[in-house]
């Protein structure tokens, strides 16, 4: 196992990728949490889906964290990206008989991609949570935000659940874009069925069904995140999600393990 | 310890209704180099993804290195390959290709250099792979396939995209590993080239074994040609009644006849022609190329 997710590592650390995936995660960060502070007086609201976070809500022990879990969609994105092209790569550039020839363990294979690109989701929340949380004292004073709150003991334990959840968050993108990519063997059309499905279809439902964000994975995955919400409660959110990828992953792993490797 | 390297039964592979692979049956020997030749669609590469565990026989079984092949983590280890050409990723240099390989597979990595080194891409090895040529790229499949030092190597079609030059030193570096113990089982369009290097071959038609052997007994199973030429080409056709008198078949090409029958009877023959007083300017027994076998073995029978 360890050999899969050290070779899968080598992969993931190239510059190119390392570095533009970070450079996109501090991007989507960085401007999460200044139009949080930026628009703080705006009537169009500061936050998703044109929510207004006040002046005193942010000013509590948790204000530290709120821009930090509004990018967790974004930082979900990347990670659905990354998650399904580095799988479904293996398959149009012909590179899985090469890897199962020097690890013939299937499952062993797909676990230990999976862990490696766990690990490299980890350092994009841990950047994404130094910038958002950087940028939050920074622009705390030009949005006079009161940051006494921020360095209780209350601000720390909110900052360590904040950043448990958007990294459980980050994984249940990255996962679906791993079996997207697993299904269809084909980056373009895993990453535009899921970046299309959450961004597009999911809204679309979500205006014309009431409640539908309760069952919604997209949702239910920004519910998690923001340890819960209007949508679904942390509970019903994390129960529902597991559900899902618990399927997804079960099939995926009968398919890649049955699957005749022809390309 | 196993004998064989490898030892395939009756091992067949359908896709849905079509017969991919029949009721193949060989064995190749350790430490020697075989042949594995076929045209297009044959069922030589389903057969090497068989025997690499990448897909799963229909029926039949078969063993690589004394391992069967349904449990090929007992066996891949010791194995190299190279099948359906190279696949690399293109945004890594082909040292870091091949040192990727070397980690997934819990090999050193220290290897890697010299492995560059020894198939001629030392120069390029820190050259992204999407900017090699097919040669190239073809050479650095063949230092992945050697990454694990193995007791045996499947190839297929390794000289594929090579210049002349380069089919030689593949040819060499193989003919070495093969003389340092490495099993070579090698598929390859170039039957010239598979004559020169195989000890044995492997002949497929249509999904079935129609030869598993010594090359050179495939060869002489097939009848030899004497070439004849007479100091006068008038006297190529009564040359040719003299062979169907003593019954062999032949015809004439060009200025010389071409005449089946045994290398010995070339003496014979030139006896024969002498004593009807045609003085044969060359004599030439040749046995038949392993391409001329291969296109008489493979032809479709109507």
């Amino acid at each position: 196992m360890i050999h899969v997710i050290l070779a899968e590592w080598r992969k993931l650390r190239r510059p190119t990728l390392f570095l533009g995936s970070m450079a996109a995660v501090i991007a989507v960060t960085a401007l999460v949490t200044s139009l949080l502070f930026l628009l703080i007086d705006s009537a169009q609201g500061n936050s998703r889906e044109g929510q207004i976070v006040t002046r005193a809500s942010l000013g509590l022990p948790h204000g530290i964290t709120v821009g930090f879990s509004g990018s967790a969609g974004l930082l979900g994105l990347v990670a659905l990206c990354v998650f399904a092209s580095q799988t479904a790569q293996e398959y149009t550039y012909g590179t899985l008989r090469n890897l199962l020839v020097r690890q013939p363990r299937r499952l062993t294979l797909l676990l230990g991609k999976f862990l490696a690109m766990n690990l490299f989701a980890l350092i994009s929340v841990i950047f994404s949570a130094i910038v958002s949380v950087s940028l939050a004292y920074a622009l705390s004073g030009k949005a006079r935000v009161s940051t006494a709150a921020w360095s209780t003991t209350d601000a720390r334990v909110s900052l360590m659940h904040t950043f448990i959840n958007v990294f459980i968050s980050v994984i249940a993108f990255g996962t679906i874009g791993m079996i997207l990519g697993l299904l269809l063997r084909s980056p373009i059309s895993s990453i535009s069925i899921g970046v299309g499905w959450l961004l597009v279809v999911e809204s679309l439902i979500a205006v014309t069904v009431k409640k539908s964000g309760k069952w919604m994975p997209g949702q239910l995955i920004n519910s998690i995140a923001a340890g819960g919400d209007f949508n679904a409660n942390y509970s019903h959110a994390v129960l529902v999600l597991s559900a899902y990828l618990t399927v997804g992953v079960i099939v995926v792993s009968v398919l890649f393990r049955r699957r005749d490797v022809s390309n | 310890m196993p004998t064989l390297a490898l030892s395939v039964s009756d091992l067949s592979k359908n896709y849905g209704g079509q017969r991919a692979v029949s009721h193949a049956t060989f064995e190749v020997p350790f430490g020697t180099i075989c042949g594995f030749v076929g045209p297009n669609g044959s069922g030589k590469t389903t057969t090497l993804r068989m025997l690499l565990g990448l897909i799963t026989p229909t029926g039949g079984n078969a063993q690589v290195l004394g391992e069967p092949i349904s449990h090929p983590e007992r066996y891949l280890d010791r194995v190299g390959a190279m099948i359906e050409g190279p696949a690399f990723y293109p945004a890594l240099s082909g040292a870091e290709n091949l040192k990727f390989l070397a980690t997934l597979g819990g090999l050193s990595t220290d290897r890697v250099q010299g492995l560059l080194e020894r198939v001629g891409l030392g120069d390029r090895a820190k050259s992204k792979y999407k900017t090699y040529s097919l040669g190239m790229k073809q050479r650095l499949g063949i230092a992945a396939a050697l990454l694990p030092n193995p007791q045996l190597l499947l190839l297929d079609e390794p000289t594929n995209g090579l210049d002349p030059a380069g089919i030689q030193e593949i040819r060499e570096l193989l003919r070495s590993l093969a003389d340092e113990g490495t099993t070579v089982f090698l598929s390859s369009h170039l039957l010239s080239e598979i004559e020169m290097i195989s000890d044995s071959l492997v002949m497929l038609r249509n999904g079935e074994v129609i030869f598993a052997g010594r090359t050179q007994d495939l060869l002489l199973r097939q009848q030899p040609t004497i070439l004849a030429k007479s100091a006068d080409p008038k006297d190529l056709p009564r040359l040719l009644e003299i062979a169907q008198n003593a019954g062999h078949e032949g015809s004439i090409h060009g200025d010389v006849a071409h005449i089946l029958g045994p290398t010995e009877w070339a003496v014979t023959l030139n006896k024969l022609a002498f004593d009807s007083g045609i003085i044969l300017a060359q004599l030439a027994p040749v046995l038949p190329t392993l391409e001329e076998t291969f296109f008489e073995m493979t032809e479709e029978i109507p």
